[in-house]
């Protein structure tokens, strides 16, 4: 279970985020869509603080960190252990093979012997189809393989919930199937999933919950159906127009 | 004259390969010696201390910042040869008095430690912010980060601007002579004094330096072409 509550984010002058409440159950999926500058990449970044909320507290399995107070560097590395991050770029280590890629986690931070992170890098390479391209550089990859590395490196920490910024929106379009592919077997095997994306079409076959940000706020949220045939905001409906 | 002497007299034309082949050993042995093992150690010290000085400008803590600031701008501003004066015949009066190889080693790692500083600087402030979070979305600590993940790349962007500096430091060392070590240049001085053939002893000085460097980038673009491999 995942709670956000009253999660605010300044930068400078610029009130991002402007008091989110949000709440994921254990093994449910919820995309994110809403228009650029809506705070919803900010929002997934918080949640593993890779930006330091301005004030809030979110909680993740019984763990939580409330900023309106100081948070200490060791308690936000542990916090970060419980979510695996995906990013738009993939952000792959290039000097590391995808095999050293998904094994350095395990090994560096979990302290794993190197043949438990191998066994288990090798069958995540798997699971994503790349088993044939372990010892392959990221520059000697596809985006759409990378991005797979990518998911594979954030699943060897065995975090509690997946958080996905933008996954295919840096993809040729022949190479978007491939990794929400991946992402939809992950969603069937009961993973905890927030995607930011602009795929609908996966947001509707995927998601059990939708939601609709824009300036900062949770504009709308409900379940895929009833979000994109009978959108409640008119914020909303004139974003589903848009992009249909 | 100069010249036209060794095709019209045999004799000093002998005379001169004579002297060429037996100053060519006592110079090697000063290069040996002296200054390859002055390079090297002056060059590790002097990374050792680049490394720190540049982790500490790109710190938060703004005493590091000032203390590698304040560094970097004295080396920088004054001239290497001075700082080894001041080490070497400068330090006795206040009772500190240094070996001549120990002196120049000091002087030439503050050199290095300060130019390659801003080198390396320049190349952990050039790996993409991503590769940070990345690691820190593995949940590493800035430390580990920087280790596994920042500083790799680093020294790979850092390697053709580094060699320049390493090929800089086996000629500077021929400062070193003026603070009494006898390294290769010394060697031809003390040979030419004896034997008034400057511009003999000199020139071939020169190509023992120009061959060591010649080698030196050959080991460059080696390592260039390792460190390419996953690029």
């Amino acid at each position: 279970m995942i709670s956000i509550k009253g999660l605010h984010k300044q930068f400078g002058q610029l009130e991002v985020l402007k008091g989110i409440d949000l709440q994921v159950e254990k093994g449910k999926v919820v995309v994110v869509i809403g228009p650029s500058g809506s705070g919803k990449t900010t929002m997934l970044r918080c949640l593993n603080v890779l930006e330091t909320p301005t004030s809030g507290v979110i909680s993740i399995e019984g763990q939580s960190l409330d900023f309106s107070k100081a948070v200490s560097k060791k308690n936000i590395a542990s916090f970060r252990r419980l979510t695996g991050m995906v990013f738009q770029n993939y952000n792959l280590f290039p000097h590391k093979t995808a095999l050293e890629n998904v094994m350095e986690g395990p090994i560096i931070v979990k302290g794993e012997s190197k043949e438990t992170a191998r066994k288990r890098a090798t069958s995540l390479l798997e699971k994503v189809g790349l088993g044939d391209k372990m010892d392959y550089y990221p520059a000697q990859l596809s985006g759409g393989q990378q991005q797979r590395v990518g998911i594979a490196r954030a699943l060897a920490m065995e975090p509690e919930v997946m958080l996905f910024d933008e996954p295919t929106s840096a993809l040729d379009p022949e190479l978007v199937g491939e990794v929400l592919k991946v992402m939809k077997d992950l969603a069937q095997e009961g993973m905890t999933m927030i995607v930011v994306t602009h795929e609908m079409r996966f947001a509707r076959d995927v998601a059990d919950e939708v939601i609709f940000m824009d300036g900062g706020v949770v504009v709308e949220r409900n379940k895929p159906e009833e979000i994109f045939t009978n959108p409640k905001e008119e914020r909303t409906r004139k974003f589903l127009n848009m992009i249909q | 004259m100069y010249l036209s002497s060794i095709f019209t007299d045999p004799e000093r034309a002998e005379k001169l390969i004579e002297i060429a082949k037996t100053s060519l050993w006592p110079m090697l042995e000063g290069a040996i010696m002296n200054t390859i093992p002055l390079t090297l150690l002056s060059f590790v010290f002097g990374l050792i201390l680049a490394v720190l000085t540049a982790l500490a400008r790109i710190s938060h803590v703004k005493l590091f910042q000032g203390i590698a600031r304040v560094y970097v701008s004295i080396i920088r501003g004054t001239p290497l040869l001075v700082q080894l004066f001041i080490i070497f015949y400068g330090l006795p009066n206040l009772g500190i008095t240094l070996d001549p190889f120990i002196s120049a080693v000091i002087g030439f790692s503050l050199s290095v430690g300060a130019y390659a500083s801003e080198i390396i600087r320049a190349a952990i402030l050039s790996i993409p912010k991503g590769q940070w979070e990345a690691g820190y979305s593995i949940g590493m600590t800035y430390t580990q980060a920087l280790r596994r993940i920042i500083l790799p790349q680093a020294a790979r962007v850092s390697v053709p601007p580094l060699s320049n500096s390493f090929i800089s430091l086996v000629k500077d060392t021929s400062l070193a002579s003026l603070v009494l070590v006898t390294e290769m240049f010394r060697r031809a001085q003390v040979i030419a004094a004896r034997n008034y053939e400057f511009l003999l002893v000199y020139t071939e000085a020169a190509i023992i330096y120009w061959v060591l460097c010649f080698f030196l980038s050959i080991l460059q673009q080696y390592m260039e072409r390792r460190l390419d491999r996953y690029v």
